[in-house]
């Protein structure tokens, strides 16, 4: 295999693993904070199409992703008034948000385009386009490094690079900081904050509303960048890979960089080789497509390891006596 | 009977630490606290003392701000002040040590004492802060913990000793702590004395919420009785005996020590023969014992938990840990029993007339979710009398646990209840009701009366004797070191999964117990070790 075919398949590595981390990291902080999120999945769709559909109409890509990202948070509200404040079932409401997502898109789509529930196909503007980082063609024909630089690491698009900012970033939030620490503090054992005088109600909500930004940038990405416009379905259970990966990387930001990296190279894979010959036998491209959501269901039987969630994840907060 | 504020020990010059004027608070048509006053002098322990259920922790709840009081005002040194939540009551000063520790496991000492009480946005500062406070408060006080440790590795004792922390940390001058000894053993527990009489004397004013009447007497210099939600008297420990704080907490006399003819044992119902167990993770957990109960007969297994004790009483009544390895002789009236497999169940054992009262009654004993009636069958529901054709008698169950209800004096007498909604003691009456009354040779009772109040202790204890003079063998587990001397005609000591000896005379001190509760015999020197296999 040739280095440039290499360097390719880590491209669009990166490119597919971005949605994956941003939905990660949103189910992270929500989880985090001891509130099960089964509904970044339909987040992160009601977010790329509002940010498509937004993008179409004014050309504007910044404001799709505004739209994108507000669409995301009015869902988690929901999600939160449900879980948190009426104390119900976190799983029903999660699976409720993605039922809302996955009819409404489709429902507003055709009623505002008229084509099918797609958005019409973004271009210039309303699309977020490649950034080429500094001396990226200067440095092209330096070996082995040059390539690696100009073709691997620069020429994504703005979102790309958030996503990988954000892993550092929630890693320092997380535990470094006071809000990262009753964060923690709540979705280990809420009474511990109460008891120190400080609200869980809030302190739940704003975990939930991080998450809604974050699945919102997912989505926005997946119209907006990946894609060229909104199609029903594009999630395509991207948000249970999320949870998937969340879960391999024992609610920890750096291993879920690892994690959805090794989704999104397994993605990348199957688009570039949809048919791998060993010997006598031709892998057919539905099995490499497949890939990662058989590694999903291996990693969710519990393969990986003793992954131990938050210990107060799923249950209402209740004041006792 | 004594009342009124603080015995006679004169007008104190200060106003008190906290005072409290008048404070009721109802749920629904439930008076949990009517029209309470009592103040606390500042540097002094204040124990409050009742039953279950009396409105203690109703009482704490409003002072950290859990719940707004219907009436009634309190005063922090003499100043009023309305508590609407815990922030509040820690900038009040109030530190609250709960009997669930309120610490996050998987954090360190550290996090759990800056959690709530950070200096700014980020850790590092308040980190380093925290670490010299809590050097300069385990040299003053002597409550030492490694502020590195995860919550999780430590034990219980050095876990309430950071609820302290957490309390001191955040300047608490006034200390509340709801049943601090529950969990600790008695080592642990002395040393948590010790650690509060050195905050008292540093000026800090403790309130001790407790049933045991021991505590009160050997820690606290006054105490208040609360009975039904009411303030029966606040008096000067010095001026009081166990005898009358029991009186006023019950309003009643009740025996603490249990009445008794002498034993008059007969053939061994229960014969263990070197009775070895070898958990899942290959530790031995109990090695070598010799046991035999005989009919009409107590036997009190003292040790401080973790000893082997839960083991034993497991395995005697079937569910012993799956994994195990079981070696040696268990028989029930001559005759062998099967350890392992098929006959090595719950089910089994009871048919052989083997009743069972767990230690820990809300996981083993009940399930909470069902009604009384459900659960005063379970293990027994299969027998005939129960059964209609191919269906439950459930009338005939109901009208059978209504009038064990009565017998037993279950409150409320309500079969349709949920096992949930009645108190500790209550609850155990059911289990206890339920093993009792189906007639065993042998009755296997794993903590009788912990959390139970004191009428149902009276009771509970009544029940277990008469059980006895019925001609029947008993196996008592206890904690409760008085308890075991109260009930039993002969004591054996396990330690380290051994008994040590199983002869003791019923009066053997506590210190002489003790000590062999610890692997060390009276005299001094360490017990020899079991002959081994």
């Amino acid at each position: 295999m040739d280095f440039a075919i290499v360097l390719q398949v880590l491209d669009g590595a990166l490119r597919l693993m971005t949605p994956l981390l941003f939905a990660c990291l949103a189910g992270l902080y929500s989880e985090r904070a001891g509130i099960f999120d089964i509904g970044l999945e339909g987040k992160m769709l009601m977010a790329g199409f509002a940010a498509a559909a937004v993008a179409a109409v004014t050309g504007n890509v910044w404001l799709g992703l505004v739209a994108g990202i507000g669409a995301s948070v009015a869902l988690a509200l929901l999600h939160g008034l449900a879980s948190i404040t009426f104390r119900g079932n976190q799983l029903i409401s999660g699976v409720a948000v993605n039922f809302l997502a996955a009819g409404l898109t489709v429902l507003l789509g055709q009623r505002l385009f008229q084509l099918g529930g797609r958005t019409p196909s973004l271009g210039g503007e309303a699309r977020f386009g490649p950034v080429t980082l500094p001396f990226a063609e200067t440095l092209r024909d330096v070996p082995v490094l040059g390539p690696i630089y100009a073709e691997l690491i620069s020429g994504h698009t703005v979102l790309v690079y958030l996503a990988l900012a954000c892993v550092p970033l929630t890693w320092w939030v997380l535990f470094r900081t006071r809000f990262g620490l009753r964060l923690r503090a709540v979705g280990e054992n809420p009474a511990s904050v109460d008891t120190a005088g400080v609200s869980v109600t809030r302190l739940r909500y704003q975990a939930v509303i991080i998450c809604g930004i974050l699945c919102g940038l997912a989505g926005a990405y997946l119209s907006t960048a990946l894609a060229a416009g909104f199609v029903r379905d594009m999630t395509a259970g991207r948000g249970y890979i999320a949870l998937a990966a969340l879960i391999f990387a024992k609610w920890r930001p750096a291993h879920a960089l690892f994690a959805t990296f090794l989704f999104g190279l397994m993605e990348a894979i199957a688009n570039r080789f949809p048919n791998i010959d060993i010997g006598p036998i031709t892998v057919p491209s539905m099995f490499m497509n497949a890939l990662p959501y058989i590694l999903t269901v291996i990693i969710l039987a519990g393969f990986v390891g003793r992954a131990i969630p938050p210990r107060a994840g799923g249950e209402p907060y209740v004041k006792e006596r | 009977m004594p009342t009124g504020a603080a015995g006679g020990a004169g007008v104190p010059q200060t106003p008190p630490a906290i005072e409290l004027r008048g404070i009721s608070k109802a749920f629904g048509p439930v008076q949990a606290d009517r029209d309470i006053s009592m103040a606390v002098p500042r540097g002094t322990i204040h124990g409050i003392i009742g039953e279950n259920g009396a409105g203690k922790s109703t009482l704490m709840s409003i002072l950290y701000g859990f719940y707004r009081p219907d009436a009634g005002e309190i005063l922090i040194d003499g100043t009023p002040i309305a508590i609407s939540d815990s922030q509040t009551a820690i900038r009040a000063g109030i530190g609250m040590v709960f009997q669930h520790f309120k610490l996050v496991r998987n954090f360190t000492v550290l996090e759990n004492v800056i959690l709530g009480a950070e200096d700014g946005g980020l850790l590092r500062p308040s980190l380093s802060r925290a670490r010299k406070e809590l050097r300069r408060l385990a040299d003053e006080y002597g409550l030492d913990v490694d502020p590195d440790a995860l919550i999780e590795e430590l034990s219980v004792g050095h876990q309430q000793r950071v609820e302290i922390l957490k309390a001191l940390y955040r300047n608490a001058n006034i200390l509340i702590l709801d049943e601090p000894t529950g969990v600790l053993t008695p080592a642990e527990a002395d040393h948590l004395f010790r650690i509060l009489r050195g905050l008292r004397d540093q000026g800090k004013t403790i309130i001790l919420i407790t049933h045991k009447l021991r505590e009160i007497v050997d820690s606290t210099d006054n105490v208040s009785v609360i009975r039904r939600g009411e303030i029966v008297g606040t008096v000067r420990t010095a001026d009081t005996s166990p005898e009358q704080l029991a009186e006023m907490m019950v309003g009643r006399k009740v025996l603490l020590n249990v009445e008794k003819a002498p034993a008059q044992p007969g053939a061994p119902v229960l014969d263990i023969t070197r009775l070895r167990m070898i958990d899942r993770d290959g530790v031995e957990r109990l090695r070598d014992i010799d046991l035999t109960v005989r009919r009409g007969e107590i036997v009190g297994i003292a040790g401080v938990s973790g000893n082997g004790q839960t083991q034993l009483l497991e395995i005697i009544g079937g569910f012993g840990e799956p994994g195990a390895t079981l070696m040696g002789e268990i028989a029930i009236n001559g005759k062998a029993i099967p350890l392992h497999g098929y006959g090595a169940n719950g089910r089994t054992r009871r048919k052989l007339g083997i009743g069972h009262v767990p230690e820990d009654r809300q996981t083993e004993g009940l399930i909470m979710d069902f009604a009384a009636w459900e659960n005063a069958v379970f293990g027994y529901h299969d027998a005939p009398e129960w059964q209609k054709g191919p269906l439950m008698d459930n009338a005939a169950i109901r009208a059978d646990t209504e009038s064990r209800m009565a017998r037993f004096d279950v409150r409320p007498p309500n079969p349709e209840l949920a096992a949930r909604n009645f108190s500790g003691g209550n609850q155990q009456k059911i289990v206890v009701a339920r093993e009792i009354e189906r007639n065993p040779d042998l009755l296997l009772i794993g903590q009788p009366t912990r959390g139970v109040d004191i009428g149902a202790i009276e009771f509970i204890h009544r029940q277990i004797v008469a059980l006895r003079d019925q001609g029947k063998a008993i196996l008592l587990i206890s904690v409760e070191l008085d308890e075991i001397r109260a009930l039993s005609d002969r004591i054996a000591v396990m330690f380290d999964g051994r008994i040590m000896g199983q002869d003791h005379p019923p009066d053997t001190s506590a210190s002489d117990l003790g000590c062999l509760m610890a692997g060390v015999s009276p005299g001094g020197a360490p017990m020899t070790k079991g002959t081994g296999a």
